[in-house]
C-alpha cells in the first residue's frame, strides 16, 4: 500500500478520535439548549472549574487558601492528605451540583421569559465570574492531573498495523479512552432524555416554558437538572483535556473547538454533537495532512469553521437540528 | 477654620504625586489563559525592587515604586496600560509581550520613555542607531535560534549536513521570529529544516505531531508559548521522540512547561538566558528583607523557578541601568531620557553579577550607541523530571554573528526607511 494512503488513513483514524473529544465539549452546550434554549458561554470555563475541582480535592488543596493567608497572616496551603480519583471525581460531580443549583437561585429563575440575547449576557457574566473564582479557590498555577487513565502510543495497535502494512499506526490511549466515555455518555443520555420521566420532562421545558409550567413540571428542578448534567458533561471534558495538557486556565478555550461542532451537528441533537464532532476532527486533520503543507499548515482552525459554515449553506439548522418551522 | 485648612493641606499631600521615587511600572499578567507564566516573572520583578528599597534605602537614595498593570497578556490591554501609567513619571517598560512591544514602539519613541525587551519583541530594535529608544539585551530570538543549532553542531560533531531539524511554532508574529535566521542557518550548515506551525492556543497538535512520526527528524526546536509548550512535550512523549532531542526557547523552558507531563519530560532542553534555582547568595537577601518581612510579591511561592528568576534579572538590569543613569548625569531623581543614557552605557561584568549576589546569573554583556542588544549568549538547559529542577548543561554559548548581524542590519535598515530614521551613532 502507498505510504501516502497508510499516512492518510492514520490521520484519518486520529481524527476521529479528536473528533470525539471536541463532541465531549459540544455535548454540555447541546444539553443546556436543549432544555432552556440558552446558548450556555460558560461551558469551556464549567470544564476548567471541574477539573480545577477535582485536582484541587485530589491534592487536598485548601480552597482559597492564598485569600485566606493573605487575610490571616497564616501559611495554610494543604490539608496533608490525598483523595483519591474516583472518591474526587465523586465530590467534584457534588460541587458542580451545587453550582447548578448556585447558578438556577442566583441567576437563571431571575431570568424565566427574558429574550434569548438577555440569557446569553448573562452565560457570559457567569463565565468570567467562574474563571475569577477557580483563580481564588484553586490558585493559577499548571496542575498535573492524573485520575490513572493511560496515555501515549497504543501498542497493541501499532504492532498490529505493522503487521498488516508495515508501517504502525499512532493512536493515543487517551483518545481511545475518550472515544469510549463518549459513547457511554451519548447512549446514557439519549436514553435519559428519551424513557426517563425527568427525560421527557427536560424536553416538555425545552418545547414550551409555560405549558410545561401549567402541567405541573418544576422549571427550577428541571434547570437544576440540566446544569448538573451539563457540569457533569464538562467534567468529564475537563479531566479529558486537563490529563492532555495539564489543567490550566487556557483550558476554558476548548469551547472555541466546539462551536463548529455545533453548527454542523445542530444545538439540539446529543448524537449531532458527536457526528458532528467526528466530521470536523476527520476534515480538519484530513486537510491539513492533504492542503496543509500546500499553504503554511495551521489550518485546522479556520478550516473547521470554514467546513461547519458549508454545511450550514445547505442546512441551516445543523446535521441533526431541528428545523424551525413558523406557522402564521 | 484652622482645622478644616490643616485638613486640606494634609490631602493635597497625600493626594499629590511623591516627588522624590523612581517610578517603574511592571505590565504584568496575573490573569487569564497565561497567567501561571505571568505571575512568576512579575513577582521576582516585584520582589527585585522590594530588595533594592529595604537594603540600599532605594537606588541612589531615592525609594523605587512598582506600578503594576494588568494586561492579561493581551496587546490592546497592555496599550492601555501604557498609556494610563506613563504620566506617572515611568522610566522604563518591559511589557513581556511580543504583540504589546511592537505596538508601543512607536508610542515610546514618541514619549522618549525607553522600552526594554529582554528576550522578545522586535529583534532589529538591537541596532541602536535605528532604534533610540528600544533595547533588547541580553538576547534575542534570532540569537537563540542561532544558540540552538551551535549547540546541536557541537553534540554531532561539527556536521549536520543533511540532517533533519523541525520548528514548531506558535502561528504568530512570535513564533514566526526565528524563521528566517533558521533558513540561513540552513544554507550555511546544509541541515534540513522543516517547519510545522501551531494554531493559538496549542491545545491540539496532533497532526505536527504525526509529520514529526512519519517525518523522524533529527532535532525538534519549538517557539511555544503557555498551553502549548505543555502539550507538545506531551505529544514528543507520546509519539516517543527522544527529549534529549527536543530543544525549545526560553519561553518554553520553564517549571510550568514540563512538570504536568511527569516522568516523560525527563531530558527535555531549552535555552535561558538567567540561571535557575535559588541557590545565589541573592536569595539571602531576598529572605532577610522580603519574604521573612512579609513583603514578597503575590503569593510569594514563585521563588527560584525559572521565571520569578527572570523577573528578577530583568529588575535587576533595570536598578543597574537607573545606576548607570544617576551615575552619568549626577542626579539621583532621573528622568526617562537619562535613563535611556544609561541603559544604553550598561556593562554587566562578572564581577558586577558577584557583587550582586547573582554570581553567574546571566551572560557578560555590555550595550553601547550602536549596539542595543547585548552579546546574544544563553545557556542550554536540561530538565531532571526526577529530581523536579533543571539542571545548566553549558556555558553560556554566543550566537554566529555572521549570520545574525547582516539579518539585523537588513530588517532594521528597512524600518529606518519605512519610517524616515535619521541613524544615530555616526
Amino acid at each position: 500500500m502507498p505510504d501516502q494512503l497508510l499516512y492518510a488513513m492514520e490521520v484519518t483514524l486520529n481524527g476521529l478520535m479528536a473528533g470525539v473529544l471536541y463532541a465531549l465539549v459540544a455535548l454540555g452546550f447541546v444539553l443546556i439548549f436543549k432544555a432552556s434554549g440558552i446558548f450556555n458561554y460558560a461551558q469551556g470555563v464549567m470544564a476548567l472549574f471541574a477539573a480545577l475541582t477535582l485536582v484541587g480535592i485530589m491534592e487536598g488543596q485548601v480552597p482559597f487558601a492564598n485569600l485566606i493567608n493573605a487575610i490571616f497572616g497564616t501559611e495554610i496551603h494543604t490539608f496533608g492528605w490525598q483523595v483519591p480519583a474516583v472518591l474526587a471525581i465523586v465530590l467534584t460531580l457534588l460541587v458542580m451540583i451545587l453550582l447548578a443549583w448556585c447558578v438556577q437561585k442566583f441567576v437563571m429563575r431571575h431570568l424565566v421569559n427574558q429574550e434569548p440575547i438577555i440569557l446569553f449576557m448573562a452565560t457570559i457574566g457567569l463565565a468570567y465570574f467562574l474563571e475569577g473564582l477557580g483563580d481564588l479557590m484553586w490558585g493559577s498555577d499548571i496542575k498535573k492531573l492524573d485520575v490513572g487513565l493511560p496515555q501515549g502510543l497504543n501498542a497493541t495497535i501499532d504492532d498490529l498495523t505493522y503487521g498488516w502494512f508495515g508501517y504502525g499506526f499512532f493512536i493515543d490511549n487517551l483518545d481511545i479512552i475518550a472515544t469510549v466515555v463518549a459513547a457511554v455518555l451519548v447512549i446514557g443520555l439519549t436514553v435519559f432524555s428519551q424513557y426517563s420521566k425527568q427525560g421527557r420532562a427536560l424536553r416538555a421545558v425545552a418545547d414550551d416554558h409555560q405549558a410545561a409550567l401549567s402541567v405541573g413540571i418544576s422549571l427550577n428542578y428541571i434547570w437544576v437538572l440540566v446544569w448538573s448534567i451539563a457540569g457533569f458533561v464538562a467534567l468529564v471534558a475537563g479531566i479529558m483535556w486537563g490529563t492532555k495538557s495539564g489543567v490550566q486556565f487556557s483550558l476554558s478555550l476548548i469551547a472555541l473547538k466546539a462551536l463548529p461542532v455545533l453548527m454542523l451537528g445542530g444545538f439540539t441533537s446529543i448524537p449531532g454533537a458527536i457526528v458532528g464532532g467526528l466530521i470536523i476532527g476527520v476534515g480538519e486533520k484530513l486537510f491539513e495532512f492533504l492542503i496543509g503543507p500546500m499553504v503554511g499548515g495551521a489550518t485546522e482552525n479556520w478550516f473547521a469553521y470554514v467546513l461547519a459554515l458549508l454545511f450550514l449553506v445547505f442546512r441551516p439548522q445543523g446535521l441533526f437540528g431541528e428545523k424551525i418551522i413558523e406557522r402564521v | 477654620m484652622k482645622r478644616l485648612a490643616a485638613l486640606t493641606v494634609a490631602a493635597v499631600m497625600a493626594a499629590a504625586p511623591a516627588m522624590a521615587e523612581l517610578v517603574f511600572p511592571s505590565l504584568s499578567y496575573r490573569t487569564g489563559p497565561y497567567a501561571a507564566n505571568g505571575i512568576p516573572f512579575a513577582d521576582g520583578y516585584a520582589d527585585y525592587f522590594t530588595l533594592v528599597n529595604e537594603r540600599d534605602g532605594g537606588i541612589g537614595g531615592i525609594k523605587t515604586r512598582i506600578v503594576e498593570c494588568e494586561t492579561g497578556y493581551n496587546t490592546e490591554k497592555g496599550v492601555e496600560c501604557y498609556e494610563s501609567t506613563k504620566g506617572e513619571g515611568a522610566l522604563i517598560y518591559q511589557p513581556l509581550s511580543t504583540g504589546i512591544t511592537y505596538q508601543l514602539i512607536p508610542k515610546v519613541t514618541a514619549d522618549g520613555i525607553p522600552l526594554h525587551s529582554m528576550g522578545y519583541g522586535r529583534t532589529s530594535a538591537s541596532n541602536g542607531k535605528v532604534f533610540k529608544w528600544v533595547f533588547n539585551y541580553p538576547t534575542n530570538y534570532w540569537n537563540g535560534a542561532s544558540i540552538m543549532i551551535k549547540y546541536i553542531l557541537g553534540q554531532e560533531g561539527g556536521d549536520i549536513k543533511g540532517k533533519k531539524i523541525a520548528l514548531v511554532y506558535h502561528n504568530s508574529a512570535y513564533g514566526k521570529e526565528p524563521i528566517r535566521t533558521l533558513q540561513e542557518l540552513s544554507k550555511k550548515h546544509g541541515f534540513e529544516l522543516s517547519l510545522l506551525p501551531v494554531d493559538h492556543p496549542g491545545q491540539e497538535q496532533k497532526s505536527q505531531w504525526l509529520q514529526i512520526r512519519r517525518e523522524k527528524p533529527d532535532y525538534v526546536l519549538m517557539w511555544g508559548w503557555g498551553v502549548m509548550n505543555q502539550v507538545a512535550i506531551q505529544e514528543a512523549a507520546n509519539i516517543r521522540f527522544p527529549m534529549d532531542k527536543f530543544i525549545g526557547i526560553w519561553w518554553s523552558g520553564s517549571e510550568n512547561d514540563v512538570l504536568p507531563v511527569g516522568a516523560k519530560a525527563d531530558g527535555y532542553k531549552a535555552l535561558n538566558m538567567n540561571l535557575p534555582g535559588s541557590d545565589f547568595p541573592i536569595y539571602a537577601d531576598l529572605k532577610k528583607y522580603v519574604f521573612d518581612k512579609g513583603m514578597a510579591a503575590g503569593a510569594g511561592d514563585q521563588a527560584g523557578t525559572v521565571l520569578y528568576n527572570r523577573g528578577l534579572y530583568a529588575a535587576m538590569l533595570a536598578v543597574e541601568a537607573a545606576k548607570k543613569a544617576q551615575e552619568i548625569h549626577g542626579v539621583a531623581q532621573i528622568t526617562p531620557a537619562m535613563m535611556r543614557d544609561g541603559m544604553e552605557a550598561l556593562d554587566i561584568t562578572a564581577a558586577k553579577m558577584d557583587a550582586l549576589g547573582v554570581p553567574n546569573f546571566g551572560p557578560e554583556f555590555s550595550v553601547s550607541c550602536a549596539d542595543h542588544g547585548g552579546g546574544g549568549q544563553a545557556v542550554v538547559q536540561q530538565w531532571d523530571a526526577k529530581a523536579g529542577k533543571w539542571n545548566v548543561i553549558s556555558d553560556f554559548i554566543t550566537p554566529d554573528k555572521s549570520v545574525i548581524d547582516p539579518l539585523i542590519e537588513e530588517d532594521s535598515m528597512a524600518y529606518a526607511k519605512e519610517n524616515n530614521i535619521q541613524l544615530r551613532c555616526n
